[in-house]
This record gives structure tokens, C-alpha cells and sequence, in this order.
């Protein structure tokens, strides 16, 4: 048995999505820069992706520029929101305190080059507020960021509000919709969103495609510097079999919203509730305003990437915030942020769902988690603490 | 290539010696549940042999793999030759580990020591303190060196 429940992390392409590539590589190769009729067919293609990636945001071909993904759709939009203010003397950024790294570590790099960040708190859901948006606004803030939904515990923070509330007080609102995009309706114009990031690989598109929504009217900031491709705002000959295949993608996701979020949301919550039942266990994030397709436990007394190897020795392919997964030092900034205390988040296990899996795989999962929670547990020394009461539960 | 070893994999997915000894003659504990992994170790000595030991680990999949190595090379050995065992013997003895994974065999060779010592101490003795870190439960974390 094969189970594949990371799709937080990336996604297998859709069939339609790499038969739409397959032309761009082999038949309509031209460079779309080029004078002749094998450039102008690449560049014909192009724009027709631009135009229904355009369709399915609610904004105009022209707001759309082509990226090579998540990270660098980040980067260039807070640099951007950046440069503008920093022109006008507002050097103060608001974000949140479990964005993703491409977010974070960009806003530490303008910290130090004099600009002051203030990280928001998520509550104990995992969410924040508008009205703590509203609070944290200063005469010289240039810029909010708020990612859309959260790639490990999948909360989606209310975008529509913290929109409408930097609209009314004229500052720019990024959103990281890597995580949404694809699974969630979103609309640039009715949610307030100026400027917007996108990943392919998150829908079942190509890996290293993306985009980058800015409203227009918002002067982008070059991070990627050469020719005079998307407008002079991002150098280099345009990636055409993956753009083709990221709108084809996109396109699908989009139509079928409602009915996949369903099927998600009933495997989902049966994951959820089956694997509630293994005790001192918790869910990470809000049971309602989370993503159709994630499910984030902690399991008290153990730890998270020796539950990973024996997870995948049954077939099962997760993730987790342990630190030992990633060979840093600490473990989830998005745990901790969530208040759970470095034991605790290191016994993280994060399961993304995709509409392939199945009622059966959802009831393997459950069983075989049940089973390696408890043998990981006979041999911890932290487990023995707490059953004897030498400790006391974190996770009640 | 993958992350671990055959070995180390193997001896994470079969553990040797396993468990707790009831009335143990000497018991040590290292590392940090914050860091993400501790190892406690149970020894049996008759005759200043190492007749049996068992660990209890919290942890990554090496430091499982360490602890259940460490103990085999261990097990039916005189104290003096345990407390020549070093980490680097156990890292190798699981041929290799990644290096941002090399504390867990560090930790190994800290717990076995902290149990050999607990039971010198529980008996009052004398013992040459220059062989044992003198950091009992080591703070260090995760990938530190
Ligand atoms: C929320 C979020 N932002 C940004 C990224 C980065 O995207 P990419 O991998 O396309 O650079 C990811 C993916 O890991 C993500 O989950």
C-alpha cells in the first residue's frame, strides 16, 4: 500500500495538466521573444495562460506576472512594497508570526537594512484578527502581509476583513495564497487584495511555476534583473511548458472547489475524529477555518520523525514540525507560535489530503497511526514520566 | 540517497534491548525533551560486567538506532571496556550517520557513562571523574556539535 498525504508539501501533476505541457517542449518551442512564427506561437500560448489564470483570480492579464514559484512570488512582492515605501519614508512592514519562511526571512533581511516589522500573535487556533491588523497600523506602515492559509496546521485567516481594513487605510496588502489558490475561492477584487502570491505545485501543477498578482497601478520592484520579459519586472525567457500546465491546473482546481472541498472535508474530518480518539493528542489549528485537506496532530511523549520512518515502512507519506525532520535546532515556528511548548511540537504529524485518496486509506491511516503512536510511546522515557506521574500532561 | 543507513535503519525498526530493568544497578538519563530526544539507560552489574541493559529512548529515528547499537556493544562487557566506548564508535558501528544527526551518537555514549556512573556513585566507588563529561544532562540541542 502506497499513501500519499503530503500534499501540503507538493502535489502529483494532474494528467491534464502535464498533457497540456507536453507541446511547449517538443512542437511550440520558440523563444515568445522571437520575431518569427515559432516565437509568435509561444507567445500567442502565453498570453491565453495569462488571460485564464487572469479569469480564475477576478483580476486582468496585465496584473498577472510569471514567476518561478512560492518563494520568489514572496520576495518580490515585499520588496516591492518595500521600495514604495521606503520612498515615501514608511519603513514599517505587519505580518504574522507563522508565515512561511519565504515571507519571514525576507522581512528579516529589510530589518536589517532599517525597517521594523511587527509580527502579529495567532490566537490558540491559529488564527488572527482584522481588528489586530487594524491596531497594529502606524502612519508609517507601508505594507501588510497575511498569508491566506497556513501550509502546516491550514488555517485560513479572515483575508476579505484584513483587506477591507488596509484598503481603508491605504496600505498595501500582500497575501501568500500558496496554500489557498486552487483549493479555496478566492477573489482579488472583492477580498481586498492588492497583491498576491501563487505556486503551481500546490494544485497539481508543475513544480517551479508561479505568479505573482499585483493590482495595477503597483510599480513592481525587479529581484530578478535582465531582459525586458513580463513588462521589465522579471528577467528571463518565460517557462512555457510550465505556465501552460499551471493554468491548465489552475483551471481545474478552480472549477471543481466545491466539489472536492467536499469529499476533503468528510475524510478530513473522520481523520481528525479517529485520530482525536489516541490519548493526549490534540489538533493543531482551528477545526473549522482550516484547509478541506489538513490534519495537524501533536502526539504527547514522542517524537515526530521517528514517527515519520515508521509511517512510511507502512506506506505512508506525511510530515511533520519536529525539528530532527529538518535538522534544525528548534522545532515548527508555526507550533510554537501556536503556543505548544518545544516537547510537545516536536510530536507533530502533519497528513495533507488530496481528492485520489480514499474512505479506505483514510481508515489504514487511522489505524496504523493509533498502532505507531502507542510503540513509539512503550519505549519513551517521557512517556514512562508522565504515565507514572513523575510529569505532568501538557496534553490533557 | 536515502537519510540513514541500512544499519542504522535497521536497528530503529528493530530495537535491540529495549525496555527497563526493575531494580537496576545504575541508571542514566541525558539529553532534553525541549532539544527533542533523551535516552535513559538501565544497567544489571554482576562482577563489574555489564550482565544486562536496556534503554528507553525519546527521539529521531538515530537516536533510536544509537541507543539500541550502543547497548549491544555494551551488553556482557567489563565496565572498564564500556567506558571506552566512544560516539564515534557507535557512528560507526551503524556505518555512519548524518552529520547534523551525530549527537544522537554522542548522546549514546553520554548516557551509557551517566549510568556507569550512578551505579559507581550508588556504591560508593572511587572513580577517575576525568573519564565522564561533567555535563549531566547535556543542554545541548538538536544538530548542535
Ligand atoms: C505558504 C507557502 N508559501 C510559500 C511557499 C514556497 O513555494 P515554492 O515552493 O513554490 O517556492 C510554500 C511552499 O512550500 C508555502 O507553503
Amino acid at each position: 500500500m502506497k499513501i500519499y498525504v503530503d500534499n501540503a508539501a507538493t502535489t502529483k501533476m494532474s494528467r491534464a495538466a502535464v498533457e497540456a505541457m507536453l507541446p511547449y517542449m517538443s512542437e511550440i518551442y520558440g523563444n515568445p521573444s522571437s520575431l518569427h512564427s515559432d516565437g509568435q506561437a509561444a507567445a500567442e500560448a502565453l498570453y491565453s495562460a495569462r488571460e485564464r489564470i487572469a479569469a480564475v483570480l477576478g483580476c486582468t492579464a496585465k496584473e498577472i506576472t510569471f514567476t518561478s514559484g512560492g518563494s520568489e512570488s514572496d520576495t518580490q512582492a515585499i520588496i516591492t512594497a518595500a521600495k514604495l515605501g521606503e520612498s515615501k519614508g514608511k519603513k514599517h512592514i505587519i505580518s504574522t508570526a507563522f508565515e512561511h519562511h519565504a515571507v519571514l526571512h525576507t522581512l528579516e533581511a529589510l530589518e536589517k537594512q532599517g525597517f521594523e516589522i511587527t509580527l502579529l500573535d495567532i490566537d490558540e487556533y491559529g488564527l488572527i484578527t482584522a481588528e489586530q491588523v487594524k491596531n497594529a497600523l502606524r502612519e508609517d506602515t507601508c505594507l501588510v502581509t497575511v498569508m491566506f492559509a497556513n501550509n502546516e496546521i491550514g488555517t485560513i485567516q479572515p483575508i476579505g476583513e484584513i483587506g477591507a481594513v488596509c484598503r481603508a487605510a491605504g496600505v498595501l496588502f500582500h497575501t501568500d495564497a500558496v496554500q489557498a489558490v486552487g483549493h479555496l475561492n478566492i477573489n482579488v477584487i472583492e477580498q481586498n487584495i492588492d497583491i498576491l502570491s501563487l505556486s503551481a505545485h500546490k494544485f497539481h501543477g508543475p513544480k517551479g511555476a508561479g505568479v505573482l498578482y499585483a493590482r495595477k497601478g503597483i510599480a513592481l520592484q525587479n529581484v530578478i534583473f535582465g531582459g525586458a520579459q513580463e513588462r521589465g519586472k522579471r528577467a528571463g525567457t518565460e517557462n512555457i511548458p510550465a505556465i501552460m500546465g499551471m493554468a491548465k491546473a489552475l483551471e481545474d482546481s478552480a472549477a471543481n472547489i466545491s466539489a472536492n472541498s467536499e469529499k476533503l472535508i468528510k475524510m478530513r474530518n473522520r481523520l481528525i475524529n479517529g485520530l482525536s480518539e489516541i490519548p493526549h493528542s490534540i489538533l493543531n489549528g482551528d477545526r473549522e477555518k482550516r484547509l478541506p485537506g489538513n490534519v495537524n496532530f501533536c502526539f504527547e511523549g514522542i517524537e515526530g520523525e521517528s514517527l515519520l520512518l515508521l509511517l512510511d515502512d507502512k506506506g505512508i507519506a506525511a510530515s511533520s514540525g519536529s525539528a530532527c525532520t529538518s535538522g534544525a535546532l528548534d522545532p515548527s515556528h508555526v507550533l510554537l507560535a501556536l503556543g505548544r511548548p518545544h516537547e510537545i511540537a516536536h510530536g507533530s504529524l502533519r497528513l495533507s489530503l488530496s481528492v485520489e485518496n480514499t474512505d479506505e486509506e483514510i481508515e489504514y491511516i487511522i489505524t496504523a497511526v493509533k498502532e505507531v503512536v502507542e510503540y513509539l510511546r512503550s519505549m519513551s522515557p517521557v512517556w514512562r514520566d508522565l504515565v507514572s506521574g513523575k510529569k505532568e500532561f501538557v496534553i490533557k | 540517497m536515502a537519510l540513514y543507513s541500512e544499519k542504522v535503519m535497521d536497528h530503529f525498526r528493530n530495537p535491540r534491548n529495549v525496555g527497563v530493568i526493575e531494580n537496576a544497578d545504575g541508571i542514566g538519563e541525558v539529553g532534553n525533551a525541549k532539544c527533542g530526544d533523551i535516552m535513559k539507560i538501565y544497567l544489571k552489574i554482576e562482577n563489574d560486567i555489564i550482565a544486562d541493559v536496556k534503554f528507553e529512548t525519546f527521539g529521531c529515528g538515530s537516536a533510536i538506532a544509537s541507543s539500541s547499537m550502543a547497548t549491544e556493544m555494551i551488553k556482557g562487557k567489563p565496565l572498564s571496556e564500556a567506558l571506552t566506548l566512544t560516539n564515534k564508535a557507535v557512528a560507526e558501528a551503524l556505518d555512519g550517520l548524518p552529520t547534523h544527526k551525530l549527537h544522537c551518537s554522542v548522546l549514546a555514549e553520554e548516557a551509557i557513562k551517566s549510568a556507569i556512573r550512578d551505579y559507581y556513585e550508588r556504591n560508593g566507588i572511587e572513580y577517575d571523574h576525568k573519564l565522564f563529561p561533567d555535563c549531566g544532562s547535556c543542554g545541548h540541542c538538536c544538530g548542535e556539535q
